[in-house]
């Protein structure tokens, strides 16, 4: 098989081609938001991280919130990464555990506006656990979770979010596991916000983003995002143009949807992928609750 | 705190004062046998203390959980046994890498596995060492009472911050359930230490850029500095690097940064040992036992002598070396488990004496007869090294 020149990203002549770190910053509205000396970033071309990363910088500038009241944390993965660019306080955590240490951190200091920002197979395979447990406490953080299917950074895995017949690196003759629901898995833990956008909806994501940044207690969006070197090649999303076409074409806004019915058809690449705004509820917040348990208890003891 | 004076405590509930005296205000754990009673009074104290008790759905998130608090800011410990602590060993490398203080107490029961929930065992000795992958540089303190339990929690602290690491206190079963007197001192008798602030701008402040003694001083979250933590190799801006130079510069601090102040963290105890032909070398509740048999040795006319690691790691590894060049012949080594501390000790006398275990599985302590008569069949010259 003979490489083809023009995708030979190792090539001398694609190296000199490639900006020098930082060389591109200063030139987009972001940038206050962006670690200057980390970018250009590792993603590959047609990949949807960077408009996630961008909806949710764009949100925080919107809500006028300080980057340095702000955290987010990742766990491992390409979606992973974006700890690594975000200039504020950022923790790249070991694979799964970015909502425990966001409990840490948002419990050890509540005036952190704390996010967490990963992958499919991070906080739904080896992270699911921990994500269910922080929904049923309702712990005031958010959770971007980035959908694209698939382990992108290991190489195109199946995981917990595999289109059920889908072709991947570890079912090269087809998958045959159900994948998660996971606006409903989030709603039935006890998410008291949960949303499903795609790439194409950027407005909307960015609203959402707004919406969870300033709500109190556990906020989850779920966004479904190309990746074309992982997923896409080998299930006829070869590029990140042809994926937001998809999204495009098969995607209905329906904000009142029956959580039940917004799983992703697993045997249809081209059902309906419902999107929308799907739960805005009140709860107190763990902090809340513990908050009056323990004043009572102080009450009890006669201490301040 | 508790009030100062003389108290009754067990093992276990003068732990979780010790963390209280040290200023720790965070605690996230999960319940497990023989280690439940730190969470549980913990759980009971913090409301008066507005400290954060957090019971997490696994010990994989009780001690992530702990690393976030301290970034936060805040003194944070979890506590565990064998189970919850094998499966802590990835976050504990976490915490090793981005150098986040903490405390964690494994109170040791017998294993593999499920092993024996309600016994004694010292038999996660070197998985505090080396259970972790990668190469580390660790601190491990071993309490033999319930003074100690209380003492060496506030000083893991102390070296949690010092050093800007995870430190392990760790206990067993025995010393844990047992009930003895317990001074606490007078709040200001303490003697707490805080990790260091950085003293440059945020704009010039690099988070991972060491001072002389090889710790880099911390940022909070929340202060101002954007601190990047990762768990990837990473330069002294904080900042994934994949090339080999980094990794070499960073994991050699690592491991120096505890190597190069093993004198001021290294801490041990010795007995009878100015004439000793026989050394014995215990930790933990075996140390109990290790005392009288060293009386008992003594009556019967054998110089026998006793070291006991406060800090198992780092070892006093110098200490043996010396003793096996001035006069001791031979160290027994009294653990309960198949040899463990045992290679260390051979490794230390440098070929200059005779190591020789005294094993035991689980489930109670040597007596004090019990190694008397290793000693006495060394003596006479019976038990081959390592075997039995
Ligand atoms: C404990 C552990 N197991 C496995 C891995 C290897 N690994 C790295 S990233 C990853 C998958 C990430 O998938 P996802 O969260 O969906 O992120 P994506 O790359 O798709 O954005 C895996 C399995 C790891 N780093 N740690
Ligand atoms: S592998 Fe997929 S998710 Fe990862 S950077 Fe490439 S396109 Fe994006
Ligand atoms: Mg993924």
């Amino acid at each position: 098989m003979s490489i083809r020149k023009s995708r030979d990203l190792f090539s001398p002549d694609y190296m000199d081609q490639k900006p020098a770190k930082g060389a591109a910053y200063g030139k987009h509205p972001l940038d206050g938001y962006l670690r200057k000396d980390r970018i250009p970033h590792i993603w590959c071309p047609g990949c949807g991280l960077g408009v996630i990363l961008n909806s949710y910088l764009r949100a925080l500038k919107d809500t006028d919130i300080a980057p340095e009241d702000t955290a987010v944390i990742s766990g491992i993965g390409c979606s992973g990464r974006a700890a690594g660019y975000v200039d504020v306080d950022s923790f790249h955590v070991t694979h799964g555990r970015a909502i425990p240490f966001a409990t840490g951190l948002k419990v050890g200091n509540r005036d952190l506006v704390t996010t967490v920002f990963s992958g499919d197979g991070d906080l739904f395979a080896i992270g699911g656990n921990h994500f269910i447990h922080a929904a049923r406490r309702n712990v005031d953080f958010n959770v971007i979770c980035v959908n694209n299917f698939n382990y992108g950074m290991t190489g195109g895995q199946a995981g917990p979010t595999t289109p059920s017949e889908a072709e991947t690196s570890t079912t090269p003759w087809g998958g045959f596991e159900q994948p998660f629901n996971l606006p409903a898995v989030a709603a039935g833990a006890g998410a008291v916000y949960v949303a499903r956008w795609t790439t194409f909806h950027v407005e909307q994501l960015i609203n959402s983003l707004e919406k969870a940044l300033k709500k109190k207690g556990f906020c989850f969006i779920e966004v479904l995002s190309p990746c074309p070197t992982g997923y896409g090649r080998k299930v006829g999303l070869k590029t990140g143009v042809k994926t937001m076409n998809h999204f495009k074409e098969n995607s209905e806004i329906d904000h009142d949807a029956d959580l039940a019915d917004v799983a992703l058809d697993p045997d249809d690449p081209n059902s309906k992928i419902i999107v929308g705004d799907f739960i805005d509820r009140e709860a107190p917040t763990y902090q809340d609750v513990r908050g009056k348990v323990f004043e009572e208890a102080r009450k009890k003891l006669g201490v301040e | 705190m508790m009030k100062a004076g003389t108290h009754f405590l067990d093992g276990n509930t003068a732990s979780a004062e010790g963390a209280i005296a040290a200023g720790c205000t965070f605690f996230a754990g999960y319940p497990i046998t023989p280690a439940s009673e730190i969470l549980e009074r913990i759980a009971n104290r913090f409301p008066e203390l507005h400290g954060s008790y957090l019971q997490m759905e696994d010990e994989l998130a009780s001690i992530t959980a702990i690393l976030g608090a301290s970034w936060a800011g805040r003194k944070a410990m979890t506590a565990t046994s064998g189970p919850g602590f094998s499966l802590m060993m990835e976050s504990y490398g976490l915490g090793l890498m981005t150098e986040t203080p903490c405390v964690i107490v494994n109170v040791m029961r017998g294993g593999p596995s499920t092993g024996l929930p309600t016994k004694v065992a010292q038999g996660d000795v070197n998985q505090t060492r080396w259970g972790t992958h990668g190469d580390v540089g660790v601190v491990v303190y071993v309490p033999s009472s319930p003074q100690e339990m209380f003492d060496m929690t506030i000083q893991a602290f102390n070296t949690a911050e010092k050093y800007r690491l995870p430190v392990v206190v760790l206990s067993d079963e025995m010393v844990a359930h047992m009930t003895e007197k317990v001074e606490i001192p007078e709040k200001d008798e303490i003697e707490i230490v805080d990790r260091k602030k950085p003293r440059d701008p945020p704009e010039e402040f690099l988070p991972f850029c060491p001072d002389e003694d090889l710790v880099p001083p911390m940022a909070n979250a929340g202060e101002g500095y954007s601190v990047h933590v990762t768990g990837l190799t990473h330069d002294e801006e904080g900042h994934p690097s994949v090339d080999e130079e980094t990794q070499n510069m960073l994991v050699t601090r690592l491991i120096d940064k505890i190597r190069k102040n093993a004198d001021d963290i290294l801490e041990y105890d010795e007995y009878k040992t100015e004439d000793a032909k026989k050394v014995i070398v215990a930790y933990g509740s075996v140390y109990r036992a290790a005392i009288e048999a060293v009386d008992m040795a003594r009556e019967k006319g054998y110089k026998v002598g006793l070291l006991r690691p406060k800090t198992i790691w780092p070892f006093p590894e110098e200490r043996i070396y010396d003793l096996a060049r001035e006069g001791v012949d031979s160290f027994l080594v009294a653990e309960i488990n198949f040899g463990q501390i045992v290679f260390e000790v051979e490794r230390c006398t440098a070929g200059a004496a005779q190591t020789y275990l005294a094993p035991k599985m689980g489930g109670s302590i040597h007596t004090p007869e019990d190694i008397l008569e290793r000693i006495e069949a060394i003596e006479e010259g019976e038990i081959p090294q390592f075997k039995e």
